[in-house]
């Protein structure tokens, strides 16, 4: 399985501010009555998007200035709440290849990551100030340079981190584990047959 | 140096270290459902990979299951497609899968300890964030995503960062009236809804010693509400006891020769925290929450905080609360009145749940115009109330008695608010709709407290409505 090496992302950006965004927002529990993870993109951020009888509400994705936008501008704590991969799932499906924040939750940058769709952490003044230049000239593409962990839109930069492991994966194409994994088939079996309740036979 | 119980668990459970530095950790135990396994055995059909230990998975079906009509085919036919599913998954992998018809179908959560699945010095993965709960028993239990259950069916492990260790005391007596829920609403209160970001929590102090093994299920349970993936308490007597005789756990001479593997897990006395917090129990009282969040949270006496009593990072997420909530800065919360009482969830479902409401209520009814449902976290749980009364006191006292699964907590049954009604909820996350109504308001609490609010129809002071001091 060859996975592509990601170390820049280029592309429009969209802010939707707010901290504590969980991941029932990002995609409310029923659209994961689903057994594939196909056309969750349109559901991305629902509620929030659209009222009770689907019609749009004024939302930084629903507005045409930020159109095929793929870099994700948000808050503190991204993605807390249920480890549903869904959510990382319907934010790609919908186009998004990156997400910058102040913060984000474990278990949906994990996702995330394995799904080869970065999260790097930006200090909060940085992203409301790259929020604000995004305002100004909409369609311009952010670059994204993750060996060298910085954003930037035109000629300004500003720091944009991952942790050192995220940023390998990224990098050498390994974002997804299971091939990792697999290589290591017999220490799993010998590291089973040391513990007591697992009976492997 | 001494080591922690996770410390402990985590070595025992390296199979090695991954070139980027990850560890490759052995998971000796998969739980799964039907909402997040689906997609990872597509993708091991498209792999063409077996599952490694069909026997190490166990399954049940809890999130999409309607808790009144039983029967298949469901009448939504996106859930009964989603049962069907799981069915055939677990039928050709050879995967145990507590079904329906098997009167031991429940919330996972609820079932693992149940069925004695759950065992201290064990590693715990479910593509669920509240199997922090596992951790109750001495296990690291880590909530994961759909990509991780394809890794632990396939390869058994999952590629992880190995998180700090945060000890977290809370010692002394809690006060009539006030409950393990209202022990870990307090904490994530304290330390917020991301202080735990990059830690596991272990649970101690005498209050935790005091616990039962169910009371402390619900205060790992909502570990991850306070951004700690995985939340723990020592194994001790109260846990071997409670294991003692249950399908799954060892039996006779294999029981002690568990036993004293267990206790070998326990942290040292001179173990090494990263940092170390202290609560006392005589502080906490019934707590409530207010906002969006399980940290937007009060006692029950106190008012909603205005703005300015908060830390300016809160503030705009308080905003949002307020609008979202339609309640008011600066005012009680008690009185707000209700329309749903909730009694379910991964939390909050347990036979002691059910049995400590039940001691209040019997001889109450709720309030006209309230809908109280009591969802039992399994068909086991219910078994047990049925038999010994305790779902007749909730009839008789107006609530509606349903079959088991997650049902309200989430909103992906039929179980939904309508609306902007307020439900007083049992369950762990007062998200913006997370109920099922994207306007829907949520207000978090213990069991009793939701009874009192059901028999008053506003949010009220258990120990008020029950005559407890």
């Amino acid at each position: 399985m060859s996975l592509a090496k990601i170390s820049q992302i280029a592309g429009p950006g969209v802010y939707v501010p707010g901290d504590d965004v969980d991941t029932d927002r990002v995609i409310p529990a029923r659209y994961m009555k689903c057994i594939t993870f196909d056309g969750l993109g349109e559901y991305a951020f629902y509620d929030e998007r659209f009222d009770a009888n689907g019609q749009p509400k004024p939302h930084p994705i629903n507005d045409p200035k930020y159109a095929g936008a793929t870099i994700l501008l948000a808050g503190r704590n991204f993605g807390c709440g249920s480890s549903r991969e869904h959510a990382p799932q319907a934010l790609y499906r919908h186009g998004f290849r990156a997400i910058l924040a102040e913060s984000f939750a474990e278990i949906f940058f994990g996702n995330s990551i394995t799904l080869g769709m970065p999260c790097l952490v930006m200090d909060g003044r940085d992203i409301r100030a790259l929020a604000a230049l995004i305002e100004e000239a909409p369609q311009t593409e952010l670059n994204i340079d993750i060996p060298n962990g910085q954003v930037s839109l035109a000629d300004v930069s500003f720091p944009a981190k991952l942790p050192d492991h995220a940023k390998e994966v990224l990098v050498d194409g390994k974002w997804d584990a299971i091939a990792d994994l697999l290589e290591g088939l017999d220490a799993v079996k010998s590291t089973a047959a040391k513990l007591p309740y697992i009976q492997t036979a | 140096m001494g080591k922690t119980l996770f410390d402990k668990v985590w070595a025992a459970h390296t199979v090695r270290e991954l070139p980027n530095g990850m560890t490759q950790l052995l998971i000796g135990t998969h739980l799964i459902h039907e909402v997040t396994s689906p997609q990872a055995f597509g993708m091991l059909r498209d792999l063409k990979l077996p599952v490694l230990y069909p026997q190490r998975t166990f399954a049940t079906v809890d999130h999409i299951v309607p808790t009144d009509e039983r029967e298949e085919p469901f009448s939504d036919s996106l859930a009964d497609a989603m049962i069907k599913e799981l069915r055939r998954n677990c039928d050709e992998a050879g995967i145990k899968f507590f079904d329906m018809a098997s009167g031991k179908q429940g919330i996972v959560h609820i079932v693992g300890p149940e069925q004695g699945i759950t065992q201290p010095g064990t590693t715990i993965a479910c593509g669920d964030s509240h199997t922090s709960t596992h951790g109750a028993f001495g296990a690291i239990a880590f909530g994961i995503g759909t990509s991780q259950v394809r890794d632990v069916l396939a390869t058994q492990t999952m590629a992880l960062q190995k998180p700090k260790v945060r000890r977290i005391e809370v010692n002394g007596k809690l006060a009539p009236g006030v409950y393990a829920k209202d022990v870990i609403l307090h904490i994530i209160r304290k330390l917020g809804v991301n202080g735990g970001l990059g830690y596991a929590y272990e649970y101690a102090g005498s209050t935790f010693d005091h616990f039962t093994q169910e009371e402390r299920m619900t205060v790992c349970n909502m570990s991850i509400e306070g951004g700690a993936r995985v939340g723990y308490v020592n194994p001790d007597q109260t846990t071997f006891d409670y294991l003692r005789g249950r399908p799954y756990a060892p039996a006779q001479a294999d029981y002690d020769a568990a036993v004293t593997r267990w206790k070998s897990f326990a942290s040292d006395p001179d173990a090494k925290y990263d940092d170390i917090v202290k609560y006392d129990a005589a502080d906490i009282g019934p707590t409530v929450t207010w906002g969006i969040n399980p940290g937007q949270a009060i006692f029950i006496d106190e008012t909603i905080p205005t703005p300015e009593e908060l830390p300016e990072k809160d503030r705009s997420t308080a905003e949002e609360a307020y609008a979202h909530m339609k309640l008011q800065p600066g005012r009680p919360i008690k009185g707000t009145k209700v329309d749903v009482a909730f009694l379910g969830s991964c939390t909050n479902a347990r036979i002691s749940d059910l049995q400590e409401v039940a001691k209040y209520l019997h001889g109450k009814k709720i309030k006209a115009g309230v809908k109280g449902i009591v969802v039992p976290g399994s068909q086991g749980v219910a078994a047990i109330a049925e038999s010994m009364g305790l779902a007749d006191i909730f009839r008789n006292a107006g609530f509606e008695w349903r079959g088991a699964g997650c049902s309200m907590c989430l909103g992906m049954n039929p179980d939904k608010l309508v609306g902007d009604q307020l439900c007083a909820s049992s369950s762990n996350r007062n998200f913006k709709g997370r109920q099922g109504s994207p306007t829907g308001r949520t207000v978090l609490m213990s069991p009793l407290m939701v009874a009192a609010a059901a028999v008053t129809g506003e949010i009220s002071d258990a120990r008020e409505v029950f005559g407890l001091s």
